[in-house]
């Protein structure tokens, strides 16, 4: 008698939750894969298919649309990959670099107005990129510097240090102050003991900061919208919603353009996704 | 201190200059901070000061602001529906964001937990789409909200349902920011959800069970333990997507630009409007400065509720 109504409290108390647990977040499972399912479908079916059965299985799969736009020149795919790349690649190794030498300075040092300083730099935090976007465009202006990727890079970089300062300042406090006592009574110099001791420490952190940084370069789209637009500047986010303006009516196109544009950021996304989310978190639960 | 002994001729040498220590933190600091600075005040700061300069104009970007006109932008601005209306939307995502997308971020995360199995597949599924670009998501949702139930999945599911009719989800004045708002809503809970997730990892078990042990229901737990100790994160969560909301751009831009009729205009989609696309740069400095003064005004609000903001030192 007792083990039976151990057993009916045990489905209720436990098995019957976990069966609705799943099923809720089954249900959402599908919302959030759907829209992409129905992307790669469409990305290799005909136009005629695509107008025909839009949802349906591509059987046969079409792969004509993406090696069209992978080996015709004026997609200029490619060349867009080629900008995001140089422009996510530079924009990171300028917050890397920038942010952890001042967070140093910040977790580390001592000096009169450090708090002034930290507060002026991580004023940025209280506004994002999108409201000072013409002020900024208006400077790149005067600075000769619109449609080069140089100006996208200083941009995103700029609006990169606020956060990342912070983020790193956090993880650069953690390591414990001994170590630094003794690599100075070592004879370390301040510059020896951030490089040689401080940044190999850090590296987690620093691969979160620079995978959080990739994504958010690597998806920026109203920097290379403002400042950019000879198409030879394009990126991948700027190029793809020119592609759908102009390709608008060939839905299959569009979709495979779209599809091959998301690749990238998936991929990344399956081998980065700790270092992301640690970033994430690391970034939002001080900031 | 037997690190010391560790006979390196470079390291003596180096104990020699220990003297010179002070100076030489002093140029150290400097050295480091200034390429941060130097990037802040260039790109950040000296644009905003030069934009509220050109805010006072009337100012086509083409010859020297020379049309002083005073206040007037702003006026313009204030006085202007159209804008009134982006305001109006921005508030409205911001409300629709805190009382729909959070509450339903968090009760994920709680169903999802701390050691459902599964849970780092879940968690990997819902925080996708935040990888994926807003572009690449407006154009999918393009797609997907089109009117054509040929053409659109959603309307050919909708019409299954006998008496319906396919829903114009985004040419509808009255539905098209609500369309809006499930699209961010895709794109982003899967962010928040992430966040509490990892908010729910720092709190103990033991408490939750000694509350389960005190009497306490599941729902009673929640509600009076797991909620209250997730404040900081909840904290988090709502200052940044009051912020998302209030200057929403690429989405919207993209899936609508405003329409129809304004209809879905956001602050910063009004603005590059007036800057980027009729070039009035005097006016679009005055939007810009508006706008940055709101968001200022809601993050030092914010910091006056947190007393001890945690973004500002406190680590």
């Amino acid at each position: 008698m007792a083990a039976i109504g151990y057993r009916k409290a045990d489905l209720f108390k436990k098995r019957l939750p976990r069966f609705f647990q799943y099923l809720v977040l089954s249900i959402v499972v599908l919302i959030v894969v759907f829209p992409i399912i129905i992307l790669v479908f469409g990305a290799l079916k005909t136009r005629g298919e695509m107008y025909s059965r839009p949802y349906t299985l591509p059987n046969p799969a079409h792969w004509e649309n993406l090696t069209k736009i992978l080996t015709q020149p004026d997609m200029g795919f490619w060349v867009m990959m080629k900008n995001s790349l140089i422009v996510m690649v530079w924009s990171t190794l300028g917050v890397l670099i920038v942010c952890s030498l001042a967070a140093f300075v910040f977790a580390r040092m001592n000096f009169k107005g450090k708090d002034l300083a930290f507060n002026l730099l991580t004023l940025g935090l209280m506004f994002p990129i999108t409201v000072a976007i013409l002020p900024v465009y208006l400077v790149i202006r005067q600075m000769h510097l619109q449609n080069t990727l140089t100006a996208v890079i200083l941009v995103q970089t700029a609006f990169a240090i606020s956060g990342n300062i912070m983020i790193l300042r956090g993880f650069f406090s953690s390591i414990p102050m001994e170590l630094q006592d003794a690599a100075s009574i070592d004879g370390c110099s301040t510059f020896d003991f951030y490089w040689r001791v401080l940044l190999p420490l850090a590296r987690p952190a620093l691969s979160a900061v620079a995978a959080l940084t990739m994504i958010i370069s690597w998806n920026d789209l109203l920097t290379p919208l403002v400042l950019i637009d000879k198409q030879q500047f394009w990126t991948l986010p700027f190029g793809t919603m020119q592609f759908q303006g102009q390709y608008g009516t060939d839905l299959n196109m569009v979709a495979a353009f779209v599809a091959l544009s998301a690749l990238p950021a998936i991929i990344f996304y399956m081998f980065a996704e700790r270092q992301i989310v640690s970033g994430l978190t690391a970034g939002a639960l001080k900031g | 201190m037997d690190l010391a002994q560790v006979p390196n001729i470079a390291m003596q040498k180096k104990k020699l200059k220990i003297n010179k220590r002070k100076t030489q933190d002093y140029v150290t600091i400097i050295i480091f901070l200034l390429p941060a600075f130097v990037l802040f005040m260039v790109f950040i700061v000296y644009p905003i000061i030069r934009s509220s300069y050109f805010s006072f104009f009337t100012w086509n970007g083409l010859n020297p602001a020379k049309d002083f006109v005073g206040m007037k932008n702003f006026q313009q601005i204030l006085t202007d529906k159209i804008f009134m209306k982006a305001v109006e939307n921005g508030l409205l995502i911001v409300a629709l964001s805190l009382c729909v997308q959070l509450p339903l971020s968090l009760v994920l995360a709680i169903l999802v937990g701390r050691d459902l199995p599964g849970r780092g597949f879940f968690r990997a599924i819902f925080f996708m789409p935040y990888v994926l670009s807003e572009v690449i998501t407006a154009i999918i949702w393009l797609g997907l909200l089109n009117p054509d139930p040929d053409r659109g999945f959603i309307n050919s599911l909708l019409i299954l349902i006998p008496g319906i009719k396919p829903v114009i989800f985004l040419g509808d004045m009255k539905i098209v920011m609500a369309s809006i708002f499930v699209v961010l809503t895709w794109k982003y809970f899967g962010l928040h959800m992430l966040l509490y997730l990892a908010g729910l990892q720092n709190i103990p078990h033991e408490i939750e069970e000694a509350a389960l042990i005190d009497g306490a229901n599941q729902w009673q737990m929640v509600r009076h333990v797991t909620i209250p100790l997730l404040a900081t994160t909840i904290r988090t969560t709502v200052y940044l997507s009051v912020l998302g909301a209030l200057t929403q751009f690429n989405l919207i831009w993209i899936m609508t630009k405003g329409g129809p009729v304004n209809a879905s205009e956001s602050m910063a989609t009004y603005m590059y409007r007036y800057g980027f696309i009729r070039f009035w740069f005097g006016y679009g400095s005055a939007v810009a400065l508006v706008m940055l003064l709101i968001c200022l005004v809601f993050s030092l609000i914010y910091q006056r509720l947190n007393r001890a903001p945690d973004y500002l030192g406190g680590v």
